[in-house]
């Protein structure tokens, strides 16, 4: 099965992260979102837990970071919760990484509306590119994946790179994108497509025009 | 009480109840996978669908859907088939059709129902999913792209095993049942999965390939490995038992078996006495019946000392009573000498289903996951469903629920801490549990009883006092008289001449150096290394038997295969031996014994709860020292056949040692 859960050697993760702990800001902020849940339902946080744990993985590998069973493990611990239920959550969602990945993890979107605005072209830069669905370049920048969709159907083909969104893509900037990456330049976030303003039509506004400008009532117009 | 309408017909349902139990209780079959009566409810399965009005028109999942008042539910309509029909062809999508090499063949539920409620063919062409097998540990066999992720083994072990260890990682069609990381599940319930399993699964690993259900003769019988008196069907073909399988009683097992109970079984066929032995020159010499008598003869002086063992039945300890005399019987092989004098206080009172209806419980030196697994489960049941609260005087150990430990100091139970004190004043059903790791030590049963009585555990309807047993001949041999005052060590003192010892093997025979050993017992074991006699007998598995499990119930099992070689029931060798002595014994068949037996206690002649009353004896309640461990080091190697059987010897070395077990290459 391609989608399912391969996880690296046991040992060899837990030799190197078996003394994983928060650092002082994760700690905190890990902290504020157990206080957002009432006392003995700490456990809600666990997702957002398992996220700044991935975080800071990250910051300590210079990558996107990702979840090894000994980190999972401390999460679980922290929150008061059996390890296989954290393992499950961690499983379940694309956003943790259950593998390293590398600086940069492109996460492309080849879902129905994305595929027919041409995501086609988008896999075919980043092939192009050298990157490789499911693996890491040698160089460490780039890990590619094909995900589910992600909500930005309006402005398909999309890709995710880390926490921004890429929007409105073709072949050509996606191309861009990638190499302003590579070359440590921080490329414009959200649609590529000059002159559109976030996901708002092109050409202007087809309906509610009349609150282009200003606020306006149309409860009298009905 | 809702009234409900099941296909035109009017029940009366209890308030509460879904309507897939409405309809059985309609007399109406709602095939189902995921729905078990003993687990919280999944509704992931769909295979339950009903047509209820009023409601949306769409098939509902009944297990998930509570009766309520005017329900006009029907089970029999197009849409309920064509729902069904639907369900039965997705759930097989991805199943594979490997029934003739899978083991759940014949008792399958996927099998029974794709018949009973399935299209008959499928219209998918495309590539069936493959999963990899997962570990699970010794005892459970997987063969995961069988399963349809019903999630019942996940709940059985969050809920009833107690240990959240087994999970479903991933999402969609990736999703897959497993432990964590691949680990051995760390349950001694592991193998109830196993039953729960509605495909192959998981399957029995020790049983594997072994036998189609349809070539077995089944035979009801009562588990001997603890106290708890498990109700088991022996499953046998031939000679040999293959494999038990719990039934269902709800006021013992409900339907769970301990791992020991299941897989203990090929210890039956291995290490077995069958034919007598005399010790000749140090050395044991296989001989004839006639022989060993004779022997026996030589050193019989119309009275001898009788040492039970752990799994005796209730007959070989009269018919052994009835021979030797009275005067000098201990059951309590490794030393224990409580007083017996009220069995009331000797007793787990509360019952093994009441104590789930405890709201604080106090354990003290018993480590009841390893000495009384299915206890456990109820208590962890009194937690889960009526938040209990449990204080345990002992030892820390995982006892797989949260436990307030109050050290292992015996003093907690004289001078008891405030939080414990608190929580007795202010229970409504308060009960007491002590074990064998506390009773050793002089005066820990005085001071029980006296916390008993200080804190009113016997009150209008609710006995609190219990003592966990984990003998399963225990209770039995204390009615039958089986307990010498001052124990094993005085009787011992008094060197008696000849001594009986019925499959007991946990003794220190150095006690008995100057006594002629007449060992009547199935397995060679330590028993049968220090005997200068070997009677060889019947194991539960071979004889008709009364057992009287820890809170006194009488039960009777029957008799799976006949004991190897000449091995014989142990009551007809009482019998035979008391022709040879010349003291012939007044019964000549089971039946004969039994009623022989219900004369002397009468108790023992009627299957169910014997009624000890309440009385407590005047002990001396001065408590000092340590708990310095529990009786149980290795759950898996607790009596002789356990201990030859190469299934429990194997986990014992994997679960309790931790050594990794490889497979050969296959």
């Amino acid at each position: 099965m391609a989608g399912a859960v391969h996880i690296p050697d046991e040992a060899e993760t837990r030799a190197k992260w078996g003394g994983f702990t928060f650092s002082p800001a994760y700690k905190a902020k890990a902290d504020v979102f157990i206080g957002r849940y009432p006392a003995g339902r700490q456990q809600s946080a666990v997702m957002a837990l398992l996220d700044l744990a991935q975080r800071q993985v990250g910051d300590e590998t210079q990558t996107q970071g990702w979840l090894p069973v000994p980190v999972i493990e401390y999460v679980a611990s922290y929150l008061g919760m059996p390890y296989m239920r954290t393992y499950e959550v961690a499983t379940f969602y694309t956003m943790y990484n259950l593998a390293p990945v590398g600086r940069f993890h492109v996460q492309i979107c080849g879902t129905t509306p994305c595929m027919l605005r041409g995501s086609d072209d988008i896999i075919a830069a980043c092939k192009n590119r050298g990157l490789v669905k499911g693996g890491t370049t040698p160089d460490g920048l780039f890990t590619l994946n094909e995900v589910e969709c992600m909500g930005n159907c309006a402005s398909a083909p999309m890709v995710q790179i880390n926490d921004d969104n890429y929007e409105d893509l073709d072949y050509d900037s996606m191309t861009a994108i990638l190499s302003d990456l590579a070359e440590g330049k921080q490329p414009k976030v959200g649609t590529q497509l000059p002159g559109r303003h976030t996901v708002e039509p092109f050409g202007g506004a087809t309906t509610l025009q009349a609150m282009v400008d200003k606020n306006h009532d149309y409860r009298g117009d009905w | 009480m809702p009234k409900v309408t099941v296909d035109g017909l009017e029940i009366e349902v209890p308030s509460g109840a879904t309507v897939l139990q409405a309809c059985e209780m309609a007399g109406k079959e709602i095939p189902r996978f995921c729905y078990h009566e003993r687990l919280s409810i999944a509704g992931n399965c769909r295979m339950c669908l009903v047509e209820i009005a009023p409601g949306p028109p769409k098939p509902q999942a009944s297990c998930a859907l509570p009766a309520t008042e005017g329900q006009i539910i029907r089970t029999d309509t197009p849409m309920v088939k064509k729902a069904r029909e639907g369900v039965m062809e997705f759930l097989l999508i991805n199943h594979p059709l490997d029934c003739p090499i899978c083991d759940q063949g014949g008792e399958c539920d996927l099998q029974d129902q794709s018949v009973a409620y399935g299209r008959g063919a499928s219209r998918f062409e495309e590539n069936k999913r493959a999963v990899t097998e997962k570990y699970m540990g010794p005892l459970v066999k997987t063969a995961m792209t069988r399963c349809i992720q019903c999630t019942r083994c996940v709940r059985f072990a969050e809920e009833v095993a107690g240990i959240e260890e087994v999970g479903a990682i991933g999402r969609g069609e990736n999703m897959q049942i497993t432990t964590y990381l691949e680990h051995a599940m760390q349950s001694e319930l592991s193998g109830n999965v196993v039953d729960l399993c509605p495909v192959g699964a998981l399957t029995s690993k020790p049983y594997a390939f072994e036998a189609r259900p349809w070539e077995l003769k089944k035979t009801p019988s009562i588990d001997v490995m603890d106290a708890v008196g498990t109700n088991i069907r022996l499953d046998s073909r031939g000679r040999a038992v293959l494999r038990a399988l719990p039934r269902i009683n709800d006021d013992v097992n409900e339907e769970w078996a301990s791992d020991k109970t299941r897989h203990a079984v090929d210890g039956l066929t291995h290490r077995r006495l069958d034919k007598p032995y005399i010790r000749k020159d140090g050395k044991l010499v296989a001989a004839s019946w006639t022989e060993a008598f004779d022997a026996i003869k030589a050193h019989w002086t119309g009275e001898a000392a009788v040492l039970a063992g752990d799994q005796v039945d209730c007959e070989t300890m009269f018919a052994a009573r009835a021979l030797a005399g009275s005067s000098m019987l201990e059951g309590r092989q490794t030393g224990l000498a409580y007083d017996t004098s009220s069995l009331s206080a000797v007793n787990f009172n509360t019952t093994i289903a009441g104590i789930e209806n405890a709201d604080v419980i106090l354990l003290v030196g018993s480590d009841l996951r390893r000495e009384a697994p299915l206890v456990n489960t109820r208590i962890q049941k009194a937690i889960r469903k009526r938040g209990a609260k449990v204080f345990a005087i002992g030892p820390v150990t995982d006892l797989t629920y949260k436990v307030e430990w109050l050290g292992d100091d015996l003093s907690a139970l004289t001078k008891a801490p405030k939080v414990l004190t608190d929580a007795l004043k202010n229970a409504e059903r308060p009960a007491i549990v002590v074990g064998g790791g506390a009773l050793r030590y002089a005066g820990v049963h005085g001071a029980a009883l006296a916390l008993a009585k200080k804190f009113k555990l016997v009150r209008d309807g609710w006995n609190g006092f219990n003592v966990l047993h984990f003998a399963a001949a225990r209770m039995g041999g204390l009615m039958l008289g089986y307990a010498h005052d001052g124990g094993i060590k005085k009787l011992a003192a008094a060197s008696p001449k000849l001594a009986f010892f019925l499959g007991a093997d946990e003794v220190d025979y150095s006690l008995f150096s100057n006594t002629f050993k007449v060992y009547v017992g199935h397995h060679g074991d330590n028993g049968a290394h220090h005997a200068d006699v070997i009677l060889p007998g019947a194991a539960y598995s071979e004889k008709s038997g009364t057992y009287v499990n820890l809170e006194g119930r009488v039960q009777r099992g029957e008799r799976a295969v006949f004991p190897p070689g000449d091995a014989r029931e142990d009551w007809a060798i009482f019998r035979a031996l008391s022709d040879a002595l010349g003291e012939r014994l007044p019964f000549h068949s089971v039946d004969a014994l039994r009623a022989e037996m219900a004369k002397a206690v009468p108790a023992l002649g009627v299957e169910g709860l014997a009624h000890y009353g309440w009385s407590e004896p005047a002990l001396s309640a001065e408590v000092n020292g340590k708990i310095a461990d529990y009786p149980i080091k290795d759950f898996y190697l607790t009596n002789a056949i356990c201990r030859a059987s190469e299934t429990m010897q194997k986990c014992s070395s994997e679960l309790v040692h931790g050594t990794q077990v490889l497979e050969a290459a296959e």
